[in-house]
Formats: C-alpha cells, sequence, structure tokens
C-alpha cells in the first residue's frame, strides 16, 4: 500500500469498527476513518473490495468527525465478500463522492422523507440534519416484506413520524411507497426519494410537489472521470456520480 | 537517472501519459493531485458535434477489468476550444495529446484542422479504433485502406505529430499499422478496447444497453505487449502503447516491448492516482534493474 495514501483527500483506509447484519440480506457497517470530505447526505463512498476490478459504490447512511455508516444489501459476490469482513479490517475507499441533497430549500417546514429498500439509509443523515435545520420531517419506507425491514427504531428515535410500508401487506400498509402517501394522509412540502427507479417515477408522478430525488447508475469510477453513468436531464448532461446522485425534480427526465 | 522520452521532437518528463477517455479532460483529477508531474495528457475523444454517447448502463464489471460502451460522450469541438482547453491549461502546464475521433473522413480532417491551431496541443492522437459507436470510429481501423485513407487526410491538414490509435480487434494489426505509416502517421498508439460483452445471468440480458462495450484493464495487459511489439518489429515509428498498465513494471515492461511513451487506462478509474505512484516509484524500479535512461530499453527485446 503506497505510504502516501493517508494524505489523500478522497482516498483513504479506514477499519471496520462494527459489521452487523440487519436483515437476511441487509448489513449495517461502521467504520472509522477520516470524514472531512463529506459534506452532505445522499453522497456515497466507492469502496475497493478483493476479487472485483471496480469499486462499489454505497450510500452514506451516516457520519460524525471519525466514522462512517454504510447500510447495504448483498447483491452480488463484492458485497457477500463485504459482508463476512470482521472488526479490525481495513478498507479503502473513496470517501464523499457526489453532490448530496440540498437542504437550503426556502420555505420547506415538512419535507417529506421516501425511501425504499436500501434508499432509507442515506435518508437517515438527511433526517438528522433537517431536525436540526428545525424542519419537521415525516418519513416514509418501503420494503417488500416486513422480514426487510431496517432503521424503525432509529427514525423513530430521532423523534420522526415513521410509516412502513410493505408490498405483501405483512407490516404497516399494504403496498407502495406512493400508497402509504396516499393512505397516511400526510401533507408535506417538499420531497427527499431514494429507491429504485420504479419507486422514483411512481413518486415524481404522484406528486406535484418539489423535491429532490437520488438516483442510481452503473459507475466506473465514481468520481466523473469515464463518464459511464451520463444521465439526459432538462439543464443538460449530467453524471449521477459527479453532478448527481441527486437530482432536483425539475431537471428530471423519466 | 533520466525518465525522459522524445516522441516525434515532443520532450516528456517521464513517459507516463493517462490514457483518452480515462482522465477527463483533466479537472477531475486536478482536484487530487497536480498533474504536471504526467509526461503528458491524452485527453476524452473530441467529435466534431457535441456527443451523449450510448444509452446506460454502458459500464460492466469484469474478472481484472471492465467493459465500456460510453459511445465518445463529448462536448464537441469546438466547446472543448473554448471551455475545456483553457481549464485544462490552468492546471497542466505542459504539452498535451489531443483525442480526435469521427464518422467521416471529412470529420476527422475537420477536428484535427482546428485542434492543429491550439498552441498546448502537441500531438494530435486519432482515433480510429472506438469499438462502441456505428458507422464510424473503428470501422476506420479495420481495414488498411481506410486507416490509410485517415491518416492521408488529417496530416493533409496538421503540421503536428499525428499518431493514429490502433484496434485490437482485427485479424493483422500489423498491416494496419503499414497502412498508417504508409500514409504518412508520425506514429501510433495501441491498442484501444477489446471488443467484449457481458450477461446478467438473472434478468438474461446483456448488462450493457448497447450490448457489446470495450474491454480493458489490467486483463488485457498481455495482450497489448504482445501487438506492440509485433507493430515496433515491422514499423519504424514510436508507438506510445497502452493497455492495462497498472505499475511501473508494466511500464518498463511495455517500453521493452517497443513502446517509446507508454498509457494508463482503465486503472485511473479504480486507483485514480494510479499514474502519480507509478511516476514515483519508475526510478526506484529504474534502479532495480539498472536502468540509466529509459530511451535505453525502447524496443531493446528486439535487437
Amino acid at each position: 500500500m503506497p505510504n502516501n495514501l493517508i494524505d489523500m483527500k478522497i482516498q483513504g483506509l479506514y477499519t471496520i469498527v462494527s459489521n452487523e447484519a440487519l436483515t437476511a440480506t441487509t448489513f449495517k457497517m461502521i467504520v472509522s476513518g477520516c470524514t472531512k470530505n463529506i459534506s452532505s447526505p445522499g453522497q456515497f463512498v466507492n469502496i475497493k473490495l478483493d476479487g472485483s476490478f471496480l469499486r462499489r459504490p454505497i450510500s452514506i447512511c451516516d457520519w460524525n468527525d471519525d466514522t462512517i455508516t454504510l447500510i447495504y444489501k448483498v447483491v452480488g459476490e463484492g458485497t457477500k465478500k463485504m459482508s463476512e469482513m470482521v472488526p479490525g479490517e481495513k478498507l479503502d475507499m473513496l470517501v464523499g463522492l457526489g453532490n448530496g441533497f440540498s437542504l437550503d430549500i426556502p420555505k420547506m417546514k415538512h419535507p417529506l422523507l421516501i425511501g425504499g429498500g436500501v434508499g432509507v439509509p442515506p435518508l437517515f443523515a438527511l433526517a438528522k440534519k433537517l431536525k436540526e435545520k428545525g424542519c419537521r420531517p415525516t418519513m416514509i419506507m418501503g420494503f417488500n416484506t416486513a422480514e426487510e425491514v431496517f432503521y424503525f427504531d432509529e427514525f423513530k428515535a430521532l423523534e420522526i413520524e415513521t410509516i412502513v410500508s410493505t408490498v405483501d401487506g405483512s407490516g404497516g400498509i399494504k403496498g407502495f411507497v406512493t400508497d402509504a402517501m396516499e393512505k397516511s394522509c400526510v401533507l408535506f412540502d417538499y420531497t427527499f426519494c431514494c429507491g429504485p427507479l420504479p419507486m422514483l417515477k411512481a413518486i415524481y408522478e404522484a406528486t406535484h410537489i418539489d423535491g429532490q430525488f437520488s438516483f442510481e447508475e452503473r459507475m466506473g469510477c465514481g468520481f466523473g472521470a469515464c463518464m459511464g453513468c451520463t444521465c439526459k436531464t432538462n439543464s443538460g448532461n449530467k453524471r449521477i456520480c459527479k453532478e448527481g446522485p441527486i437530482l432536483f425534480k425539475n431537471d428530471i427526465i423519466f | 537517472m533520466d525518465l525522459s522520452v522524445n516522441l516525434c521532437g515532443v520532450k516528456l518528463d517521464n513517459p507516463v501519459i493517462p490514457a483518452s477517455g480515462t482522465f477527463g479532460f483533466g479537472q477531475e483529477f486536478a482536484q487530487l493531485y497536480d498533474l504536471n508531474i504526467l509526461g503528458s495528457i491524452s485527453f476524452k475523444g473530441t467529435t466534431k458535434e457535441a456527443r451523449f454517447g450510448n444509452p446506460t448502463p454502458r459500464i460492466a464489471e469484469c474478472k481484472s477489468g471492465m467493459i465500456n460502451a460510453v459511445g465518445l460522450q463529448n462536448p464537441g469541438i469546438e466547446k472543448v476550444i473554448s471551455e475545456e482547453l483553457p481549464a485544462l491549461r490552468r492546471v497542466f502546464n505542459k504539452p498535451i495529446i489531443a483525442n480526435i475521433s469521427g464518422f467521416s473522413i471529412d470529420e476527422y480532417a475537420y477536428c484535427c484542422e482546428k485542434i492543429d491551431k491550439e498552441e498546448q496541443v502537441a500531438i494530435i492522437e486519432v482515433n480510429i479504433s472506438c469499438p462502441n459507436v456505428h458507422n464510424g470510429g473503428m470501422a476506420f481501423g479495420t481495414t488498411p485502406q481506410a486507416a490509410y485513407d485517415v491518416t492521408k487526410a488529417v496530416k493533409a491538414v496538421t503540421t503536428k505529430p499525428v499518431f493514429i490509435k490502433l484496434s485490437p480487434n482485427v485479424t493483422d494489426i500489423v498491416a494496419i499499422a503499414k497502412a498508417c505509416e504508409e500514409g504518412g502517421a508520425d506514429g501510433l498508439s495501441l491498442i484501444n478496447t477489446l471488443l467484449g460483452m457481458r450477461i446478467d445471468i438473472k434478468r438474461r440480458k446483456p448488462v450493457i444497453a448497447n450490448r457489446m462495450g470495450g474491454f480493458s484493464g489490467p486483463a488485457v495487459f498481455p495482450i497489448a505487449v504482445r501487438m506492440v511489439n509485433q507493430v515496433a518489429n515491422a514499423c519504424s515509428l514510436p508507438i506510445m502503447g497502452c493497455g492495462g498498465v497498472s505499475s511501473a513494471e508494466d511500464v518498463i515492461e511495455m517500453m521493452m516491448a517497443g513502446a517509446t511513451a507508454v498509457q494508463v487506462g482503465a486503472m485511473n478509474l479504480t486507483e485514480p492516482y494510479i499514474c502519480k505512484n507509478i511516476i514515483e516509484k519508475l526510478p526506484d524500479v529504474m534502479s532495480e534493474l539498472k536502468i540509466n535512461s529509459l530511451t535505453d530499453i525502447i524496443g531493446i527485446i528486439n535487437k
């Protein structure tokens, strides 16, 4: 490992503090190391894993002066290996990538946060920041089934109204997050969304209220060099990893 | 110890050059380290008109490499000249390599004529090997006649050294290289990516929206070394060797095969400090191998 790594701004070696299963396929990992490059919720890290050429982008769930919390789903070989790592092991990560959510929204008082599956985690730090700003956020978290639900208690602990929906009805409101939006009659003046593309599109169409949406795309580098993840928006081409992953509603072309 | 090399009269402090398409126009990397440590930079492949490129997903993971099907996304030559080059000048004060692509011989010539007037551009690298665009790109790099025609056309509109970037997706790369030499090329860059494909076995569909893409990364290094060596044996043009380079040792190996300069591609994307690390490591590797001047080892296995 080159010894100049520690001086580098976006790349660093992080030590695993804990790595535990939240559900059968979702894991929570806390790593310690420099967090100075993280500026807002909704940003991500890009992790080097043994045996994989490309790094794995994972959204930041929360951070403080010296630790980062990551929640990830085991979807392939890379994340499988990640789930088997133990405290004390090191991870080479690029940290603080992407634009993150903009919190400076005029007149926003009651933002609605909507997360689907592993789209929930980045909304946690966002919820904390919004509370600090004096907003009263509501959280809707959508999953396929009750067994997949995670972080309900953590959101409740922030004293945020938290609504769960499951597609099979085994927990919370039966249906999609858009059904929960309708059935819970929650009032809101802004939205922050993160989750699978069909969910984002459904929310986009379900309300005329303004908001920010977090997008996913297959990435090469994660820091804007390869143009692998570019999408078209109403204000020109944007790299999901650099000018995204958060796009403002009026920019989005579905 | 001398790391400098001479590419058609352009003196580089060291042979390490980030390859086109893996380094944008330098801005993302300028935030990470002082780019002036580099030998030069080959900027993102530029076409006459702005291009979005191919639909996403256009990246796929592979063992020891990756597939990309970006498809020449770039802001177009006008904007490259008016916006990207002035910005690049602010972070990089050495001569640069302009990577040019096209969909017709006229378009190649148009772009080369435009970029010829840019003082900071020392070398024009003509990409006749992009595997990700239809009716252009690689089509000009897969027959000797087309490669000859493009070379001839661009040489007619510029006085700067022209390097033709060759495709490995051919039966006989030497025949293409010779055609470029005959057409008046000043040098050759090789190799571009190898056409590859991945399939998502759960979805039963190609990973990449465009089905296929260019495979690059450490896995292709032996192929690149072999092709550089074959071409170096058959032609007298200087070569920029490219393909899977990931260490200072790889740079030395590529030069021993016949390269005068060495481009680093896919590794920039996963190890953003790779070029800096390679350049800093080169003197150690040279002293270990008792190399005083890198120029001495160019094509040494052929001698």
